[in-house]
């Protein structure tokens, strides 16, 4: 964690009521260290062929911005309005309740009024007004309208990259008004003058060309995967290899890159390795894909564009490795972008068939189009069916709780399945306050492309309403291990946890899966996936 | 602009729209202009507007299917799904739609954030606050009653459900303060609700400091207009009574499209008028559209159904994607080395041959 990021009493000193006699068109925003992420680079920019790749720095006065770029701003405005009647919609019928200002995490974590979201929408709202209602052009400010010009542009990049795009403030919205949407569609125009934030370009740059957001190349994928293979046999006793790019598998099995990179989410990714081995001998016939080696899509953080862009290899890959249906793994925005864009993008994928389950013979009704199972229905299913030998006191070192990840929650609905699959796992679970979780659920604080380091006091900040309520179970409950299906949940919820919760740790549901899971022929298994001992086994360790 | 600002600009035109009928029947006896013109006008640019920007908004497509799910969505027969917020297919998304609209569902989910720091760190609650989702309800409810109930004025003979509902809406069977005398009516619940929900709602907007900072002239104007629309109402049928034979006949005329001004309707019924025609001249120019948007919202109107039933995108434009072949050919001497399957074999040349051999003699 950066040096500089404040103490959590510092940060605790927040102060929700707005000021009192200057209205927010008064002030221009501030710019603020440990808020903002890095200005794209160009060489990201022009990887994927993005306009104006240039150098630019979001402190300077100037951001290079090419001379005409109110008229492409204004021009995209308009054609975004004709093509997306959501836009045009959240532009006309907000009532300003107020019911979504204090939804936000960000709002609720930092106080600044521009993050209500029906602030951040106004930010643009008032631009619409102006350009495009006859009450606007008249009335000016009086009607809420505003002038474009660079200090709303430069206002507009601050606070549409302080959005994750949860989705939240849409549950509470009386007409469904949906931030994420607003943020999408402001992000695109920001992309129009190449105003991207570089945590976001160089990803996206990097799955275009290697098939991941990391930019992992095929071989350093496979050794990664082999570097597991050896740790499971320490644990286990067995050599569990896995297949890549191998035509005429089954299945394919997609997961976010972030799985195979960094603690803890490293150990879901050896948990998956586990499963199918696992049931290797009751009929599974799986590839992983180093070409399509990235579930998440920070395309969509760009432009739906981009998006479209990046999730192509999906359908290409199985398409071109001839398998009947695709395996997903445990990621957050990776599964708002298959269930509601995917096949729409990309789609029909009719070389595909629709999904079952090898082992239990399921059919996965609800994946007959996108021919596209999540690993935890997958999972959810064999459990249900008593393919898996599990043994949850092997997880009784942990009190878990779960948080539902944004976009599973709101974006798709996956929130019995990943609670059936921990009861199943480990004996102690614990929900958090039903207001903060299902429909409910609070950000981790980092997602939509801003789990960077530079702005490491913003995800401080926008992970406080979640680590509020991990806080209550883990005072309440003793809870020690706050469970996910994110994979930028996993990467970012340590760093979170250390600052306000520090007791607590994080892990993926298919970790504890694998920890549980019995195997014919395993040796005496003393350590979890962490190498740290079971409970029980303790005093083995130490002999 | 600031709070201040805002409500002294929006009262201001409010006080514009009352003074014109006033000085113009009261002082120049426009009882033509502002009871048939004014009228008329403003029904057309009511439904006219209306229409012009509904189609507005049907003619951009909604390219994607994105629902907000607010509930289990459908997989497993042993998973219980939640048909309402996450609907499967158009009878729950009708359900939805039913929920939202008649019961403000989604405004009903609201809670108030209690923020406090105990040792220095922070503690955040969730309290109840269903002020705003019962202010909301009352209001729009109350405003359909009462709007219905005018239908006495429109109607000859008066429909069934006006009797009903002035029966139900009366049985307080409540008259006014005595000193009014006798004969008055009896005293309609709704009234008394709509003009305070109504107070409410432009009340919060100034003591809730986070709606102080987002509203807008456009927020405080349209509260204006209804309290101004059920003050005049209310002072007309409970304490300076009009001539409800003449107005009636003003009413059905307007109706009949054979229009003419009785003599002996009193100023406070012009004022009364002109306000109900700015609201819904206004109406479609401003936020109240969100009566029929909510219909609209493709976060509220869908189904969950994106992997099971395909949406099209009817703009869907092939883009430029890295095809697998561009990727093997940039790895493929790794992946060959790594042991993964490629597609072409490496073709062996000459120099190459040599190089790792050198390279690992050193």
């Amino acid at each position: 964690m950066a040096d500089t990021t404040p103490k959590p009493k510092e940060i605790a000193k927040i102060d929700h009521t707005p000021p009192l006699m200057r209205g927010w068109m008064d002030e221009p925003a501030e710019i603020k260290k440990g808020i903002y992420c890095y200005g794209s680079k160009p060489s990201n920019l022009e990887y994927v062929d993005m306009p104006f790749p240039r150098e630019w720095s979001p402190l300077n006065d100037d951001w290079n911005l090419p001379e005409n770029w109110k008229d492409i701003v204004k021009e995209g405005f308009k054609d975004r309005l004709d093509r997306f009647r959501s836009v045009k919609l959240f532009m006309d019928i907000c009532v300003r309740c107020g019911a979504c200002a204090d939804k936000c995490h960000f709002f609720i974590g930092s106080g600044d009024p521009r993050n209500m979201p029906v602030l951040r929408a106004e930010l643009i709202r008032s631009v619409y007004r102006r350009n495009f209602t006859t009450g606007g052009k008249l009335l000016g400010k009086l009607a809420g309208a505003r002038d474009l010009d660079k200090d709303v542009l430069k206002e507009w990049w601050y606070y549409l990259y302080q959005c994750t795009e949860c989705r939240r403030c849409s549950v509470f919205c009386p007409y469904g008004i949906d931030m994420a949407e607003i943020t999408i569609f402001g992000r695109e125009l920001t992309n129009l003058v190449g105003l991207n934030i570089d945590w976001i370009a160089a990803p996206v740059a990097n799955c275009y060309r290697t098939g991941n957001h990391l930019g992992i190349q095929p071989h350093a994928y496979k050794d990664m995967l082999d570097f597991f293979t050896d740790e499971i046999e320490d644990i286990t006793g067995i050599r569990m290899e896995q297949d890549l790019n191998r035509k005429g598998a089954e299945i394919l099995f997609i997961t976010p890159s972030g799985d195979v990179f960094a603690d803890p989410g490293t150990y879901t990714c050896m948990g998956y390795m586990m499963l199918f081995h696992y049931l290797k001998n009751l009929g599974l016939d799986i590839t992983w894909s180093t070409y399509a080696s990235e579930g998440g899509n920070f395309g969509y953080f760009t432009s739906h564009e981009m998006a479209k862009r990046l999730n192509a290899k999906m359908y290409a890959e199985a398409k071109r490795l001839g398998v009947k249906w695709i395996l997903g793994g445990e990621c957050g925005h990776m599964w708002r972008v298959l269930n509601q864009y995917m096949d729409t993008f990309n789609g029909p994928a009719d070389n595909l068939e629709e999904p079952v389950s090898p082992i239990t013979g399921t059919k996965f009704e609800n994946a007959r189009s996108t021919k596209m199972v999540h690993i935890i229905e997958f999972t959810a299913d064999l459990i249900k069916n008593n393919k898996l030998k599990l043994d949850p006191s092997r997880n009784d070192n942990l009190n878990v709780t779960f948080h539902d990840s944004c976009n599973p929650a709101r974006g798709m609905g996956i929130l019995e399945e990943p609670r059936y699959i921990i009861n199943n796992v480990c004996n102690n679970f614990y929900e958090m306050p039903p207001n903060t979780i299902r429909e409910q659920t609070f950000c981790c604080g980092s997602g939509a492309g801003l789990n960077a380091g530079e702005n490491m006091e913003l995800r401080m900040r926008g992970g406080l309403a979640r680590a509020n309520a991990v806080k209550y179970v883990h005072e309440k409950f003793g809870v020690n291990m706050l469970a996910c299906i994110c994979a930028i949940d996993r990467a970012v919820f340590p760093n979170l946890m250390e600052y306000w919760v520090p007791e607590v740790d994080v892990t993926g549901i298919h970790e504890m899966v694998a920890n549980a899971m019995i195997f014919e022929g395993e040796k005496k298994r003393t350590t979890d996936l962490r190498g740290e001992p079971l409970p029980g086994m303790e005093e083995e360790e130490d002999v | 602009m600031n709070f201040i600002v805002s409500i002294l600009f929006s009262g201001f035109a409010f006080s514009v729209v009352v003074l014109i009928p006033w000085i113009g029947v009261g002082a120049f006896d426009l009882r033509v202009f502002f009871g048939v013109i004014v009228p008329y006008a403003a029904m057309a640019t009511f439904f006219v507007g209306i229409v012009v920007r509904v189609i507005d908004w049907a003619r951009s497509p909604v390219p994607f299917r994105i629902p907000t799910t607010a509930g289990q969505g459908w997989s497993f027969p042993w998973i219980k799904s939640n048909p309402i917020d996450n609907p499967k297919g158009m009878g729950g998304v009708i359900v939805r739609m039913l929920f939202e609209v008649l019961l403000f569902r989604s405004l009903f989910r609201n809670t108030s954030l209690e923020y406090r720091r105990t040792g220095g760190l922070p503690k955040i609650d969730y309290e109840w606050e269903k002020w705003l989702w019962l202010s909301a309800l009352v209001f729009h409810w109350s405003f359909l009653v009462v709007f219905l109930r005018h239908f006495r004025f429109f109607m000859e003979p008066i429909p069934g459900f006006v009797h009903l509902l002035e029966n139900l809406d009366g049985f307080l069977q409540l008259g006014v303060l005595p000193f009014n005398g006798l004969g008055v009516p009896g005293v309609y619940i709704t009234d008394g609700l709509l003009l305070a929900a109504v107070t409410y709602l432009f009340l919060r907007r100034i003591y809730i400091s986070q709606v102080r900072y987002i509203s807008l002239p456009a927020d405080y104007f349209p509260l204006l207009l209804i309290i101004g629309l059920g003050l005049s109402g209310v002072l007309m049928r409970y304490f300076l009574r009009v001539d409800i034979t003449a107005v009636k006949e003003l009413a059905i005329g307007l109706f009949k499209f054979s229009p003419k001004v009785p003599d002996g309707i009193g100023v406070l019924f012009f004022i009364h008028l002109f306000i109900l025609c700015v609201l819904i001249a206004y109406f479609p120019f401003s936020k109240l559209m969100h009566f029929i948007g909510v219909f609209l919202s493709p976060t509220r109107n869908l189904a969950n159904n994106n992997r099971f039933v395909r949406h099209v995108n009817p703009w869907n434009y092939p883009v430029a994607t890295h095809t697998y072949e561009e990727y093997e050919d940039e790895f493929r001497e790794h992946m060959v080395e790594a042991g993964i399957p490629v597609e072409k074999g490496v073709e062996p040349k000459e120099e190459d041959k040599e190089v790792p051999e050198t390279s690992q003699k050193e």
